[in-house]
């Protein structure tokens, strides 16, 4: 009897995705198109003041950019953050979680919640920590290597320490997520793979080598692709250990585009950073995937 | 005896990936309840000498750090709130409603997954700037109000709810908006609890954005109000560890709360793709 009066299931369909569909053009598609242009404008502290003083300088930035050596510097650290850290935290996410896979491990849940603790702390409050866990005098880090017998480091005053100290406290924060990744593919292998290789005479690390490591290569893929894309856009370590410092030795690619657009409000330029990251990104996931790709032809 | 030599490998391994995760957490709370000047010396012997609470007393009375967890509060459950709405509606309509241009919307929306977030950063300051909302909470939420993941999650829970229980309801005459809120929300309470820890954590763990968009100390969130305050008192250690155990607290505690349904998520997230 309502029918006329009531919403076609259509209508309501539209009605009910218009609200959240409208918040991600508006705010999100709307704003990356706008910073493809962006990066071709030399939007600068007087064309925020007056738009009059916006011009059109095609790909002046990108020159400028390559030709940058603080954008080098950038993107020599970023990928230098990225090599040696992702496969850090992935390697201790994976011994984690075969660890916490074992038959043998008891107390599962609380080892669980213990390793993955870091991941859902606030970074700045943990970075503002590991600060004065990396000073070189009286710092904890340097504390404890003096037990081992080691010289005290400046953690974060020596440019070549200054990276490996954001890629410990990096893999420290993040390590667990992956856990738990890993943790819930290894649950996913069927215990009579492992019987058959007891049986074959296989000891506890030639079972993971011929079971474990090839049946988890979809996840590996999947970890790396989610941990390399994360890894790029490192920010809040240095922006609070060093300021990108000493020597520009901590300046990632996002701090150079923080720096050049809202300190120095060159927001043309630091357009053509976002979009340069994100064209690596794109290249980059396209290469971790391409070896799956083939896989999956054959 | 080859079982306990391995259990004891197991274990001990286990134990010292236990302490590296939570040692410099257990520092920052012991450096935290230690006399002023007392904390910089002492990395291993942290837990002898005097205790103190007072540190706590100054970062609200020094430091002022009450408004900024109040703004944190404030800006994360409103967050949490708005986009529990919007996300659930449209991944509701996804999930179990024909409408024109849905598969290809939803396509639309699944490119957004692969975009970082800063590059719509600049523009999106330039805008919020036109709107005149720098500065306040409301230019600080925006971002915020629906994500892509969010939706695609509340989605695929969805699918699986049995279509026999929607037609009952539309056949008892109830209308499809009435569905989506007494039938559909009740329904989808695990998917809601899950996409509500991520998002209140991610919220509260914010830093570039807030950054960006509040200068005002007055309006500022606890990890851009320690980050400021570093720059002054990096010498202050018992104090802004005070500060860094205040902002971690109540991530911690919403974890350790809602635990089951935040991993859950990323589990989901890691079948999707």
């Amino acid at each position: 009897m309502a029918t006329g009066r009531r919403l076609s299931a259509s209508k309501a369909g539209l009605i009910l995705v218009a609200p959240a569909a409208t918040a991600i053009f508006v705010f999100f598609f709307l704003p990356v198109a706008a910073a493809l242009l962006l990066g071709f404008t030399d939007f600068d502290i007087y064309a925020l003041a007056d738009l009059a003083n916006l011009r059109w300088v095609g790909l002046d930035n990108y020159a400028h950019l390559l030709r940058d050596p603080a954008f080098h510097k950038a993107l020599r650290n970023t990928a230098y953050f990225v090599v040696v850290g992702v496969p850090a935290s992935i390697a201790l996410s994976l011994c984690a979680a075969v660890l916490l896979h074992e038959r043998v491990t008891r107390g599962k849940a609380i080892f669980r919640t213990l390793l993955f603790l870091p991941v859902v702390t606030t970074l700045v409050a943990v970075a503002v920590v590991w600060r004065y866990i990396f000073q070189p005098r009286g710092g904890l880090l340097n504390e404890l290597l003096a037990g081992l017998g080691i010289a005290p480091l400046d953690w974060l005053g020596d440019p070549v320490w200054a990276m490996p100290a954001i890629m410990l406290m990096a893999v420290w924060k993040n390590f667990g997520f992956n856990m738990l990744i890993f943790l819930a593919a290894l649950q996913s292998i069927p215990e009579q793979l492992y019987e058959a290789a007891d049986l074959d005479g296989a000891g506890p690390v030639s079972r993971h080598r011929h079971v474990t490591l090839p049946l988890l290569a979809p996840t590996f893929r999947f970890v790396a692709v989610i941990t390399v894309a994360g890894y790029f856009q490192l920010f809040a370590e240095p922006y609070v250990l060093t300021g990108g410092g000493p020597a520009d030795s901590t300046l990632s690619v996002v701090l150079l585009m923080y720096r050049e657009g809202f300190r120095w409000w060159n927001m043309g330029y630091a357009a053509a950073v976002a979009v340069m990251l994100f064209a690596i990104l794109v290249a980059t996931t396209a290469l971790l995937l391409a070896p799956g790709a083939r896989r999956g032809e054959r | 005896m080859k079982f306990p030599v391995r259990t004891v490998v197991v274990h001990a391994t286990l134990a010292i990936l236990a302490i590296f995760a939570v040692a410099p957490l257990i520092w920052m709370v012991l450096a935290s309840v230690r006399p002023s000047g007392t904390a910089t010396d002492l990395g291993l012997q942290l837990g002898s000498g005097t205790l103190t609470l007072a540190n706590y007393g100054a970062i609200f009375t020094r430091l002022h750090l009450a408004t900024a967890f109040a703004n944190s509060l404030l800006i994360a459950t409103t967050v949490t709130a708005i986009s529990l709405l919007l996300n659930s509606m449209a991944g509701y309509a996804f999930a179990k409603l024909r409408f024109r241009g849905r598969d290809l919307s939803a396509r639309l929306l699944s490119a957004a997954l692969i975009v970082p977030a800063q590059v719509a950063m600049l523009p999106l300051f330039l805008l919020v700037k036109q709107l005149g909302l720098v500065n306040t909470y409301a230019g600080v939420i925006i971002p915020g109000l629906a994500s892509v993941f969010g939706i695609f999650l509340i989605r695929q829970y969805a699918m699986s709810l049995p279509d026999a229980l929607l037609d009952a309801a539309r056949i008892d005459g109830a209308s499809e908006l009435r569905i989506y809120r007494s039938v559909v929300l009740p329904l989808c309470r695990p998917a809601l609890l899950t996409l509500g820890a991520f998002t209140f954590l991610g919220t509260w763990n914010d830093f570039l954005w807030p950054l960006v968009v509040l200068s005002d100390s007055q309006r500022q969130t606890l990890p851009v109000a320690l980050a400021n305050l570093l720059g002054e008192h990096v010498q202050d250690v018992e104090l802004m560890t005070a500060g860094a155990t205040l902002t971690v607290v109540p991530p911690v505690l919403a974890f350790l709360l809602l635990q089951r349904h935040y991993v859950r998520g990323i589990l989901a997230g890691g079948v999707k793709q």
